[in-house]
C-alpha cells in the first residue's frame, strides 16, 4: 500500500464522511479499508487514527481485537476452513490438519511465495454444507476428509 | 441520559449498618467504614473496570458474585465481602494470575513492593492450584528510563486508563485478545518509539507488579508511587 | 413516498396483480447454502430455458429465501397461482434446469427430483416467523407488501398508542429468542417508562454460535420483517434510531438488510414523519467483526460506539445505559421478527402455539449427524424426539444417537434417554442445557463426549476477550486439562480440579461468555462421566 495520496482512500474517506467523522466510525472504515487494500496495513491504521481523531493505540486496540480484520496480505489464493461444530464433528479438524500438511503451513499463515493463505472460521454459518471449505470466496460443501485436498487444490487451479 | 437526584442510602455490610451516597460503590462505602476488601485491579482516581474479580462480593438474595469497585449500592441490601466461598474463589483467581505469566518473585523489582505479592499474603495463597501456562513475551527495554516487562503484566489495564484518563495521552492501549491480550504503545512500537507517550511515568508509578519499572533498578529496590494519582486529582480540582 | 394505508394497500394490489399476470412461479433458493451449491447460476438458466420455450408470459422465475431442507439444495419450487398448488424440487444442478423448464411447460412433474412434501419435515413445523421464507422476493420491498407487509406498523401508527404495542406483546408472551428467553414486553416496557430525550433500538445479528443459521435465513430471506418489528419497537418505546448489528461474515445478509432499508427509506416507511404521524425512526447497518463475545449486551453496543469488544460489568443494564449511555433495547433477530404477526394477529392468537411459559415458535438449525439437515420452525415444546425423528429424520448413516447439544457454547448435552423433553426455555435450563439461539447438534455413538465438550471450551477460549481472568485464564486450563483427558493422561485431581474450575469460572466471571463457558462440561459430566473416567489413567 502507498502513501495516503494514493486514490484507493478515498473509499475509506467516504465511510468515514458518510458517518459524519465521528469516532465511532472507526470500525466501518476499518471495514471499507480492509476491503480496498485487502488488508490493514500501519499506514491506512495511522491515516484512520488521524481522520477520527482516534489515538493510534486505539485504533491499534481495535484492529487486532477483531479477527476479520487481516494485519497482513493474504496470499494470491485463500482457503477458509470453517471449524463451526457442525463442521467439527463432520471431520474438520482433519481437514485442516491434512491441507497444514499439504502446504506446509499453520492455520492463519500464508505460503513462503504468496501464493495461498490457509485460514479457519468460527462458523460461515452453511451447516448444512458440512464440512466446508471457502475456496477464493467460493464454498465447496460436504467434503470428506479424504477428497478434500483434491478438492480444494482443483477449485484453486 | 438519565438524571437521577442523589441521596444517601442505607444498607449493611457483613452485618454493620452503613450509609453512602446513593450513587456511590459498595467499595466505597466500604473504606469510608473501615471495611476492607481486597483489590488488584482497582485504583483510586481511575475508573474501574471490575476486570480481576478479586473484590467479588456476596449480595443476599442474589446467587451472582458482583465485583465492589463497580456494584451500585441500594437501600437495605446485605453485602458480604468475607464469606467462605468468596475466599475459595479469590483464591482460585489469584492462582489463575499467577499461573498465566512468569512472577517469579526473587528476580523481580518489585519483590517486596508488589500489590500481586501482597495479596497472596492475604489470601494465604502459598503456591498456584492451576498448572502454569507457557505464554512468554518479549520486554521493551528501548525507552531510555522506563522498562515493560509483559511477563510480569496481570493485564489490570491502570497504565491504560490512567495515559487516558490523568496524562491524557492514550499513549497505552490492549492489542489481540484473550490470553495473548497485551498492553503497547501505538501501533504495538518500541515504547522509545512511541510517538504519543510524554514519558511522564504515571503508568510506572500505578502499575501493581514489576511489570512496569524504572531503569536502575535492582531486585526489590523498585517502590511505587501508590498517593501520586490521588494527590494529582486534589490538586487540580484545588487550582479550578 | 407513501403516507397512508390506502397507499401502501394500492402497492400490494398492483403488485398482487403483476403476481398474478403470470401463473406459474419457479421458486429457486437463494439462501446461503443454496448459494454455495450454485444457486444464483441456476435461476439464471432457467430464467433463459423458460424464455427459450417461449412460456415466460405464464411463468416467473425469482429468487427467494431460504425453505429451510438445506440438506436438499438446490431447491425450487413450482407454485400455481391460481390453484395454489406447489411442487417442491429438490437436489437441483445447473444439468437440470431444462428438463424442469420443460417438465412447467408440458404440465408434468419431473418425478425424480420432486420432493414428497407430506411428510413430516414439512408437515410438523409451523411458521411463524419464517412464513415469507422460500415465498417472497427479498430483494422487492413490494412483493413484502404484496404479502401483508408494513400493514402492522401503519395500523399501529394510525390506530394503537405505544402502551398498548407494549401490551399486546407483553400478552402474547413472547420471550427473547437470543437464548436467555427474557420477557420482550417487559424490556420494552421498562424503556419506554424511561424518561430520556434519546433512546436506540438495537437488533443483534451478530450470530456467532458455531451451527446456529437461523438469524441469517431471517435476514436474508425476509428483511423487511427485522425493519418492521424494529419500527414498531421504536415506537413502542420511543425511539428514533436503531441498529443492526450483523456479522461481516454474513456479506449476503448485510446487502440484503442494506437494500431492504434504502428502499424502505424511499417509500418514506422509514424517515421522518412515518405515515403521516409524528413518529421518526431511521434505521443503520452496522458490522461486526468476527468476535463471538460481541454478541454480549454490553460488547456488542460498544462494539457499535467503536470500541474493543470488551462487555462492562451489568447493572446497569441496557435498559438504563445502553448505546451512547442512553436508554437501549437490544433484541435478536428472530424476536423481531416475531411482532409483525403478533400484532396483526392479536396476542391470544399467538399465545395458541407453544407452551404456556414459552409461547409461540422457535426456529431451530438441525446439524450435525442428523438426515435433514436445514432450518426448521416449531411450535415451543415439541419433543425432542419429534425434532430429531419426525422433522430431522432421525441419525444419519443408520447411526445410533449419542446426545444432542443445543445452546452452542453455552448449552449442554443431552443424552439419547432423554428424548421425551419438551423443548422450551424452562425445561432445557433444567436438564443443564440451555435454548441458545437454536442451534440443535446431533451426535452419534462414534463420538466422543470429552471431545465435544474441549471443542467448546477451546471455542471459549479463542473466544475470551481477556478482560478478565476467570475467563481469560480459565478456558485456557480447562482446555489444556480436558486435553489430558483424551489422551488419558488425567489424574483423580485433575479431575476434582476441573469441576472447581468450572464452579469458579461460572460463578465469577465478568460476563455471559465465561459463566456459560463451564455448562458443555458440566453437562458431559453429569451425562456422560463415564467418559471421563476412561480419560484417566491407571494410577
Amino acid at each position: 500500500m502507498s502513501a495516503p495520496t494514493d486514490a484507493r482512500y478515498k473509499m475509506v474517506e467516504r465511510t468515514m464522511k458518510k458517518l459524519g467523522y465521528k469516532r465511532s466510525a472507526l470500525i466501518e472504515s476499518l471495514h471499507t479499508a480492509q476491503e480496498t487494500f485487502g488488508y490493514l496495513d500501519k499506514p491506512a491504521l495511522k491515516f484512520i487514527a488521524k481522520r477520527l481523531r482516534l489515538p493510534l493505540a486505539k485504533v491499534y486496540g481495535v484492529a487486532t481485537f477483531y479477527h476479520y480484520f487481516r494485519l497482513k496480505p493474504k496470499g494470491e489464493h485463500n482457503v477458509v476452513v470453517c471449524m463451526g461444530t457442525a463442521c467439527y464433528i463432520k471431520g474438520a479438524k482433519e481437514i485442516l490438519h491434512r491441507l497444514e500438511k499439504r502446504y506446509g503451513i499453520g492455520a492463519g499463515e500464508t505460503t513462503e511465495d504468496g501464493k495461498l493463505s490457509l485460514l479457519t472460521a468460527r462458523c460461515v454459518g452453511s451447516c448444512s454444507l458440512a464440512p466446508i471449505a471457502i475456496c477464493d470466496n467460493k464454498p465447496k460443501g460436504k467434503l470428506t476428509v479424504e477428497d478434500a485436498v483434491e478438492n480444494i487444490e482443483k477449485a484453486l487451479s | 441520559m438519565i438524571k437521577q437526584k442523589v441521596r444517601v442510602k442505607t444498607f449493611q455490610i457483613n452485618g454493620i449498618d452503613v450509609t453512602g451516597r446513593s450513587d456511590s460503590t459498595i467499595l466505597e462505602v466500604a473504606k469510608e467504614h473501615d471495611i476492607h476488601i481486597p483489590t488488584l485491579c482497582y485504583l483510586e482516581g481511575l475508573s474501574c473496570v471490575g476486570a480481576c474479580r478479586i473484590c467479588l462480593v456476596e449480595i443476599k438474595g442474589s446467587n451472582k458474585l458482583i465485583p465492589a469497585c463497580t456494584g451500585k449500592i441500594k437501600e437495605g441490601m446485605e453485602v458480604f465481602t468475607d464469606t467462605d466461598r468468596l475466599h475459595k474463589h479469590r483464591k482460585m483467581i489469584l492462582s489463575m494470575i499467577f499461573a498465566e505469566r512468569t512472577h517469579t518473585c526473587s528476580v523481580c523489582v518489585s519483590n517486596g513492593h508488589c500489590e500481586l505479592q501482597d495479596m497472596s499474603v492475604e489470601l494465604g495463597m502459598e503456591h498456584s492450584q492451576v498448572p502454569y501456562l507457557t505464554n512468554r513475551f518479549d520486554i521493551d527495554a528501548s525507552h531510555e528510563r522506563f522498562v515493560n516487562d509483559p511477563n510480569r503484566c496481570i493485564l489490570c489495564t491502570r497504565c491504560v486508563r490512567v495515559c487516558d484518563e490523568v496524562e491524557g495521552a492514550h499513549a497505552w492501549d490492549l492489542v489481540d485478545r484473550g490470553l495473548d491480550t497485551r498492553v503497547i504503545h501505538d501501533m504495538d512500537d518500541p515504547w522509545v518509539e512511541s510517538e504519543s507517550c510524554t514519558s511522564c511515568g504515571k503508568c510506572v508509578q500505578v502499575c501493581p507488579t514489576g511489570a512496569l519499572s524504572e531503569k536502575g533498578v535492582s531486585a526489590t529496590e523498585m517502590v511505587k508511587k501508590k498517593s501520586l494519582i490521588v494527590n494529582l486529582l486534589e490538586m487540580r480540582n484545588r487550582e479550578r | 413516498m407513501i403516507t397512508t394505508l390506502e397507499e401502501l394497500e394500492e402497492i400490494a394490489n398492483k403488485k398482487q396483480c403483476e403476481n398474478n399476470e403470470c401463473r406459474e412461479e419457479l421458486r429457486v433458493c437463494i439462501g446461503s447454502s443454496c448459494l454455495s451449491l450454485g444457486a444464483k447460476e441456476i435461476e439464471k438458466d432457467l430464467k433463459k430455458s423458460v424464455k427459450d420455450r417461449g412460456i415466460e408470459h405464464r411463468c416467473r422465475v425469482k429468487g427467494v429465501g431460504c425453505n429451510g431442507l438445506c440438506a436438499a439444495g438446490v431447491l425450487v419450487s413450482h407454485y400455481d397461482n391460481e390453484s395454489g398448488e406447489e411442487v417442491l424440487y429438490e437436489k437441483i444442478t445447473e444439468e437440470d434446469t431444462d428438463k424442469l423448464a420443460k417438465a412447467v411447460e408440458s404440465q408434468k412433474p419431473l418425478e425424480e427430483h420432486r420432493s414428497d412434501m407430506s411428510r413430516g419435515f414439512f408437515a410438523k413445523q409451523k411458521k411463524i416467523v419464517l412464513e415469507n421464507a422460500g415465498y417472497i422476493d427479498p430483494d422487492d420491498i413490494e412483493d413484502y407488501i404484496a404479502h401483508g407487509g408494513y400493514r402492522a406498523l401503519f395500523t399501529t401508527l394510525n390506530d394503537a398508542t405505544p402502551m398498548e404495542v407494549i401490551s399486546q406483546i407483553k400478552q402474547s408472551g413472547l420471550r427473547g429468542r437470543g437464548g436467555g428467553g427474557y420477557p420482550t414486553g417487559l424490556k420494552w416496557e421498562t424503556v419506554a417508562k424511561v424518561d430520556a430525550e434519546k433512546k436506540y433500538i438495537v437488533c443483534n445479528g451478530d450470530e456467532g454460535d458455531p451451527g446456529a443459521f437461523m438469524d441469517r435465513a431471517i435476514m436474508e430471506a425476509d428483511p423487511h420483517r427485522v425493519i418492521e418489528g424494529m419500527a414498531l419497537a421504536g415506537y413502542a418505546c420511543g425511539a428514533a434510531k436503531g441498529y443492526i448489528y450483523v456479522r461481516a461474515e454474513y456479506p449476503t445478509a448485510v446487502e440484503k438488510l442494506n437494500k431492504a432499508i434504502k428502499q424502505a427509506n424511499r417509500l418514506g416507511i422509514l424517515g421522518n414523519k412515518i405515515a403521516d404521524s409524528g413518529f421518526d425512526f431511521e434505521l443503520e447497518v452496522r458490522l461486526g467483526g468476527g468476535a463471538f463475545v460481541c454478541g454480549e449486551a454490553t460488547a456488542l453496543v460498544t462494539s457499535i460506539e467503536g470500541n474493543r469488544g470488551n462487555p462492562r460489568q451489568k447493572p446497569p443494564h441496557l435498559s438504563d445505559h445502553g448505546l451512547w449511555g442512553e436508554p437501549t433495547v437490544l433484541n435478536n433477530v428472530e424476536t423481531f421478527a416475531n411482532i409483525v404477526p403478533i400484532l396483526n394477529n392479536g396476542a391470544q392468537w399467538y399465545r395458541g402455539f407453544g407452551t404456556e411459559k414459552s409461547p409461540g415458535t422457535k426456529v431451530f438449525a438441525l446439524t450435525g449427524h442428523i438426515e435433514n439437515t436445514g432450518l426448521v420452525e416449531v411450535p415451543m415444546g415439541m419433543k425432542l424426539s419429534e425434532l430429531i425423528y419426525d422433522i430431522g429424520g432421525g441419525v444419519s448413516e443408520g447411526r445410533n444417537l449419542k446426545a444432542i447439544q443445543t445452546g452452542g457454547p453455552s448449552g449442554g448435552c443431552i443424552p439419547a434417554d432423554m428424548l421425551d423433553l419438551e423443548v422450551d426455555y424452562d425445561s432445557l435450563k433444567k436438564v443443564g442445557s440451555m435454548m441458545g439461539s437454536g442451534g440443535v447438534i446431533v451426535t452419534d455413538d462414534s463420538s466422543n463426549m470429552v471431545e465435544v465438550a474441549r471443542f467448546f471450551m477451546e471455542f471459549c477460549k479463542s473466544e475470551s476477550c481477556g478482560k478478565c481472568v476467570p475467563c481469560r485464564v480459565g478456558t485456557t486450563e480447562m482446555t489444556d486439562i480436558l486435553d489430558k483427558f483424551i489422551n488419558k493422561e488425567a489424574t483423580k485431581e485433575d479431575f476434582e480440579l476441573l469441576k472447581e474450575m468450572c464452579e469458579v469460572v461460572k460463578e465469577s466471571s465478568l460476563c455471559g461468555l465465561g459463566q456459560t463457558a463451564p455448562n458443555p462440561v458440566l453437562s458431559t459430566i453429569k451425562y456422560f462421566e463415564e467418559e471421563y473416567i476412561k480419560g484417566i489413567k491407571d494410577d
